[in-house]
């Protein structure tokens, strides 16, 4: 059998490491958040690393709500939580902002976006937006069976240099290459690997604007990892953003603040259903 | 405080001024430099395009989602499934029960022998046991049937395209288009299909999803439909053809409760829920090989123990209930006679009958036992024998409560539309947070089956 990863799984030093840990959630070292396009085996990916049994579906939409894990792995224990999947973290519909306020305010320790190899662009859009909001990010190429089979080599050290972060390929149904994502998410959150996130300049007369923007909003919420994405939302006229900024919610968000995003998933149930 | 320059709603106002300069394009612009700098990056990364599979996906497609073939089409899947299910169904059913109900007469004699009082006896194994013991067996055969090939059809990527079959018909309905989607979701669970509708951004059209999602069967009214068009539907035919009659009764009941989810989201919308239908994207995901273990443990676990689980919860009680309503007397008849009587012309009008109003009644917490539970009142109220085949409970219901095709019809329509279970209302209350609309949820599919049993059941006397 090929091994599409290009990984000895077997003989990985991390393929004996990881522990999964089903829904023992407590004390847990560090946080990390799932995201990724629905239907690109983003609850593959959560059920293979805490040995739950997520329901898995190949249709669009199927995970509404956030479903949480956990997994050991070299000595640490690691809280996993399963976004909904979307294709965008613009828009105003509650699973979508259910993954985008968890990204925003649940302060991740790193960020696993799940992308479908055989469908990269689209894809992209979600990653490259999630990468605006946070800079620990590891990029998920899953269903590299599939594309090989449609006939396509995706080069994932090219998409790392890229994007400015890690990518990894890997196969979730058979559990290809997930060790090798478990040790580079372990890596990413201990600083051993450094993200560079490549962030796109807006079109010329929008960056003038975002310039103008992101100090002032630097002052009000110092030490904001993402001021500019705040920016540019706020150009766009992104109702959350400004109720954010108006309350004061921007302030805590350079504190790590696990507890309360669970009150704001809450928040947002209870806006969103009026 | 100290006095600062800058405060939220001085950068909100300077916000505001930017975006009025740069117009109401400023997020497409934006969107647009995203998409343009992804496809940069993936042209680096991706070498080459298109193989034989994709376009095998793409073919399949072309016919599975055609204008034409594609509603005949699942159709012809849908019946396919009940007609397995209805043909494996029956022997294990049979069998099961026989096993369960002598356990039940052996236990009654061993606690006979240990000198246990009459009333233990009967209210630990004529009552709580005897319900568990229909409940298992009228429910576990056909839904460890219909389950896992259930699954395998959403593991292969089907469900997409019933969504995309039918969408247009939720658009002419002024619904959201994904609505299919959710209703699709609560022909496995209705309290799912609720949740769903999240991904349904209007909250106009997202209510719609909700307050007809219980028109779908749900995985515990199935049993109830499947065993009725056996014995009733089924029994009308000759031999060879009765699996293939019934198995057409239930997508018969299907397909209402989807033409009634199309008319009342559509009054809906032109009446407390006005608006336009809003576009969507609906993403076709590739076919993919459904993988074995996984589908016997999310329809054998997940699903099948999951649902016999929560009837057996409702069961026992259920099963106690009935006993003693059965064994407890006032003035002359048992207070199982006396509901009865008092609402058998109630049942009457719809065309059901006072046993089927009160096993209603009592199954309130979960749909999926009130077969079981009407059984139980039946033989609850003078039978000694355990009927223990299809057959057998026919006969019960014909020839000793004097049945008939009005009364299993009229039950099938009943089941399909009533008022969604408990948890189904719970899920609506939590969903919209709203006392109003639950209580629209819950009350307005009662509405319309005491409306349409009231038709249905006068127009068929009138012309019989």
């Amino acid at each position: 059998m090929s091994n599409p990863t290009g990984h000895d799984c077997e003989a990985c030093p991390a393929h004996a490491q990881l522990a999964q840990m089903g829904v023992s959630l407590a004390n847990t070292d560090y946080l990390i958040a799932l995201a990724g396009n629905p239907n690109t085996g983003k609850s593959s990916v959560f059920n293979a690393l805490t040995g739950l049994n997520q329901h898995v579906g190949n249709w669009t939409g199927k995970t509404v709500t956030r479903a949480e894990g956990a997994y050991g792995f070299g000595g640490k224990r690691y809280k996993l939580v399963d976004l909904p999947g979307t294709y965008s973290l613009l828009s105003a519909s509650q699973d979508e902002e259910v993954a985008r306020n968890f990204l925003l305010f649940g302060q991740p320790d790193c960020t696993i976006v799940v992308v479908d190899a055989t469908a990269l662009e689209r894809n992209l859009n979600l990653a490259m937006q999630v990468l605006e909001i946070t800079d620990k990010v590891v990029i998920c190429v899953n269903l590299m069976d599939e594309a090989k089979r449609k006939g396509l080599t995706v080069d994932v050290r090219s998409l790392s240099r890229d994007l400015g972060v890690p990518a990894v390929p890997t196969v979730a149904r058979t559990k290809e290459g997930l060790p090798h994502l478990v040790q580079t998410v372990a890596d990413v959150v201990s600083g051993a690997i450094v993200t560079q996130p490549f962030r796109p300049a807006p079109p010329d007369k929008v960056r003038v604007a975002v310039e103008e923007l992101v100090p002032m909003i630097e002052e009000l919420a110092p030490g904001l990892p993402n001021a500019r994405w705040v920016a540019m939302r706020l150009l766009d006229g992104d109702h959350r953003v400004r109720q954010a900024l108006i309350a004061g919610e921007l302030n805590g968000m350079q504190a790590s603040q696990s507890a309360s995003a669970e009150g704001h998933s809450r928040l947002v149930a209870l806006q969103g259903s009026q | 405080m100290s006095a600062s320059a800058t405060t939220p709603q001085s950068v909100l106002d300077r916000a505001d001024g930017l975006r009025r300069q740069l117009g109401a394009t400023v997020r497409d612009d934006m969107v647009a430099a995203l998409y343009e700098q992804s496809s940069i990056i993936v042209d680096r990364a991706v070498k080459g395009r298109g193989s034989q599979n994709w376009d095998l996906d793409q073919r399949i497609d072309r016919v599975v989602t055609s204008q034409i073939f594609g509603l005949p089409i699942m159709l012809l899947i849908l019946s396919c499934i009940f007609y397995l299910t209805i043909l494996g169904a029956n022997v294990p059913s049979a069998m099961l029960a026989s096993l369960l109900f002598s356990f039940e007469d052996l236990a009654a004699g061993w606690f006979d022998a240990l000198g246990a009082p009459w009333w233990l006896t009967g209210f630990i194994w004529h009552g709580v046991y005897r319900g568990l013991a229909w409940v298992i067996s009228v429910m576990l055969p056909p839904m460890a049937i219909f389950f896992p090939v259930f699954t395998i059809l959403e593991d292969l990527g089907y469900l997409p395209r019933v969504a995309f079959n039918m969408d247009w018909l939720f658009r002419k309905a002024g619904a959201h288009g994904k609505q299919a989607l959710t209703m699709a979701m609560g022909f496995g669970c209705n309290a799912a299909g609720v949740i769903a509708t999240r991904v349904i951004d209007s909250p106009r059209e997202r209510l719609i999803a909700i307050l007809t999602n219980n028109f779908v069967p749900c995985n515990g009214r199935y049993p109830t439909l499947i065993m009725l068009a056996v014995i009733f539907v089924g029994a009308a035919f000759p031999p060879a053809f009765a699996a293939v009659a019934a198995a057409g009764a239930v997508v018969g009941v299907v397909l209402l409760g989807v033409i009634m989810t199309l008319i009342v989201s559509w009054v809906l919308s032109k009446t407390v829920l006005q608006g336009e239908a809003s576009a969507f994207t609906l993403e076709l995901p590739p076919y993919r090989r459904p993988s074995i273990l996984r589908i016997l443990y999310t329809s054998l676990i997940d699903r099948t123990l999951f649902v016999l689980w929560r009837a057996i919860l409702t069961a026992a009680p259920a099963g106690a209930v009935i006993w003693i309503l059965a064994n407890v007397t006032w003035g002359d008849a048992s207070l199982a006679q006396h509901s009865v009587d008092f609402l058998e012309p109630f049942g009457w009008a719809l065309g059901l009958d006072g046993v089927i109003i009160l096993a209603y009644i009592i199954a309130i917490p979960a749909n999926e036992i009130v077969v079981p539970t009407m059984m139980m009142a039946y033989l609850g109220v003078g039978m000694m024998t355990e009927p223990t085949s299809y057959d057998d409970i026919r006969r019960i219901l014909v020839d000793e409560h004097g049945w008939t095709l009005l009364t299993a019809v009229s039950l099938m329509l009943f089941s399909l539309l009533h008022n969604p279970c408990a948890t189904t209302i719970l899920t609506i209350w939590k969903e919209t947070r709203s006392a109003r609309w639950t209580t629209i949820g819950a009350l307005l599919p009662l509405a319309i089956a005491f409306v349409v049993c009231f038709v249905v059941a006068a127009v068929w006397r009138l012309v019989a």
